[in-house]
């Protein structure tokens, strides 16, 4: 089983428009899909009898705040244990249409790693069981890893980005 | 004779549980936490007791929070050895190499066989100490305090090794992209050989005390048992993973830093209770040893570093003396050196499981994201469907075998 056979199978279960940006990044297969596709993908995936992608590694948001029709993204980290394979699923999504179905139905470990991406891009997952701040404190009212949030205090006049070259 | 009423006695005949109903007509909330000696760190779990029964728990994490990924976005990439340091505290030096690894992949940079085979000392040896820490403290925790004070010394001995190879003790920064900050030096052989000598001794004298005793093996068997499916269903990895018998290791999988090259078991339990815990991570010592033995005779001649003159911090004499030292010197020191575009997931079995590190470089100084897979962070979850049913010293034995280390938990 190689990323071709993945990457193929794939494209023909469930299309072009819904499975693309196909890229190998230093050997590990990438695809992108939508919001929509994410929860017939991830049980096809499952339940597929040869890749058996039955582990999932990681669940990781980001923020491309100069691209608004891609803004935020939800990064999903799978491996096959049988096969050694890993495979790299994303979706990106909206500010205003901010919504993720959770994976939570599939795999128990998606239920902190959500979280913990609402808690810090503020990426909501419909159907999550407790879709609630996890590291940081409830009554905070901003998510701070978004890009707009500066790590430094912005009211400092003293620290000027371009003289520590930022 | 005055006649004796006989009065039947109505508890006799039930059940612990049911004894504690009679007296106890509601639950108890119980917190375990946020600071109690026996988390071993801090993070706190609310507990509904019905007697002495765990009936719910619930855990609340991010008491020590310390904003590592958004850090990551405003600091050169040689910065960020320090905050890896500060996740696993136990084992910080597998969470220096991992992050160096990765980012060497990022930049291409390919690293001398000797490098290699020092990192993978320094990781074993790094295993050891975070192994020998957890199974001392569950010893500890179910009431045997002399085998923990018997291998302490050996994780002393350890620290003084990591003090040899770069100054510090917990919070290492061992190490730099490209291969090591320093070559072994013959003291630190010395003192890894002493290990190698002695400390076989000194580990199974702390696994005759515990091992087969009738009391340790009451307190763990059976006690926080996970079947396989929901360890995978949980995100299980490391020796916890490997305690229900699945025998999943990045070094064996997906090997990095030159790991194919040595002889090594995965060592395997069958029924994922803390018992198993235990001895897969007392087994998992002497694999590392014989690594470690391995690594050292058949260590390569050559180069403790790669030759990455734009990444890897020039001699200091050389700083003073030419030219070209002195300008990457500087730009190394200050950041300004970018890092190509690209995407590297790299991960490293570390102390407690898979540890990950996924980069997005947009080609700046600082990553663009950074993502850790924190192994503690995703098992901990489970520890709810662990520990209901049981007892609370059920349970403080569960939290102790899983190795929960807030640093790691938090980030």
């Amino acid at each position: 089983m190689s990323n071709e056979q993945v990457a193929q199978d794939l494209v023909a279960q469930f299309g072009e428009e819904r499975i693309y940006g196909i890229v190998e990044n230093y050997g590990l297969l990438n695809v992108t899909t939508t919001s929509e596709t994410i929860i017939p993908l991830m049980h096809y995936l499952y339940q597929h009898p040869t890749f058996k992608f039955h582990f999932l590694t990681d669940i990781a948001g980001i923020h491309f705040p100069q691209v608004p029709s891609h803004e935020f993204g939800v990064i999903y980290h799978l491996h096959s244990l049988e096969n050694n394979v890993r495979l790299i699923i994303k979706l990106y999504v909206t500010r205003e249409n901010i919504a993720v179905p959770t994976l939570t139905g599939l795999y128990a470990s998606a239920n902190w790693m959500e979280r913990e991406a609402f808690d810090f891009y503020g990426i909501t997952f419909t159907g999550h069981p407790k879709m609630e701040r996890i590291l940081n404190m409830d009554d905070m009212d901003y998510f701070p890893m978004r890009k707009e949030y500066p790590l430094e205090d912005a009211t400092r006049e003293d620290k000027i980005d371009a003289l520590f070259g930022r | 004779m005055a006649e004796i009423a006989l009065v039947s006695n109505p508890h006799v005949g039930l059940t612990k549980a049911q004894e504690n109903k009679k007296y106890v007509n509601d639950l108890t909330t119980l917190n375990l936490g946020p600071t109690h000696p026996a988390t071993h760190g801090i993070f706190q779990n609310i507990l509904t007791m019905d007697g002495e029964t765990i009936i719910d728990a619930e855990q609340t994490v991010g008491y020590i929070h310390r904003a590592f990924e958004k850090i990551a976005e405003r600091r050169p990439f040689y910065q960020l050895t320090t905050l890896t340091d500060r996740m696993n505290y136990c084992s910080s030096p597998i969470n220096n190499m991992g992050w160096h690894l990765t980012v060497e992949k990022l930049l291409g940079i390919e690293v001398p066989k000797r490098a290699q085979y020092i990192r993978v000392i320094m990781m074993e040896l790094a295993r050891i100490a975070d192994h020998l820490i957890c199974n001392s403290i569950l010893a500890v925790d179910t009431g045997a305090l002399t085998g923990f004070l018997y291998v302490m010394q050996w994780r002393e001995h350890i620290y003084e090794i990591y003090e040899e190879m770069c100054g510090a003790r917990l919070t290492t920064n061992m190490g730099r992209f490209g291969g090591m900050e320093r070559d072994l030096s013959k003291e630190a052989i010395r003192k890894i050989n002493i290990l190698l000598d002695d400390f076989p001794k000194g580990l199974l004298e702390f696994e005759s005390l515990v091992k087969r005793n009738r009391i340790f093996m009451d307190r763990t068997q059976n006690v926080g048992v996970i079947s396989a499916e929901r360890a995978l269903n949980y995100g299980f990895t490391g020796p916890n993973l490997r305690a229900t018998g699945v025998d999943y290791d990045v070094r064996a999988m997906n090997p990095y830093s030159s790991y194919e090259d040595f002889e090594f078991e995965v060592p395997v339990g069958t029924k994922g209770d803390t018992y198993d815990r235990f001895l897969v991570r007392g087994e998992e010592m002497w694999q590392s040893l014989s690594i470690i033995k391995q690594a050292l005779q058949n260590l390569p001649e050559g180069a403790f570093h790669a030759d990455a003159p734009h990444y890897y911090l020039p001699d200091k004499d050389q700083v003073y003396g030419n030219m070209e030292a002195l300008i990457y010197h500087f730009k190394i020191v200050m950041g300004e050196i970018d890092a190509p575009v690209g995407e590297v997931y790299q991960s490293v079995e570390g102390g407690n499981g898979e540890l990950g590190f996924y980069l997005v470089s947009d080609g700046g100084r600082a990553p663009y994201r950074l993502k850790y897979r924190r192994p503690s962070f995703i098992y901990y979850q489970a520890f709810p469907e662990m520990i209901v049913g049981t007892t609370l010293s059920d349970a403080i034995v569960t939290l102790s075998s899983l190795n929960v280390i807030a640093g790691e938990l938090d980030a």
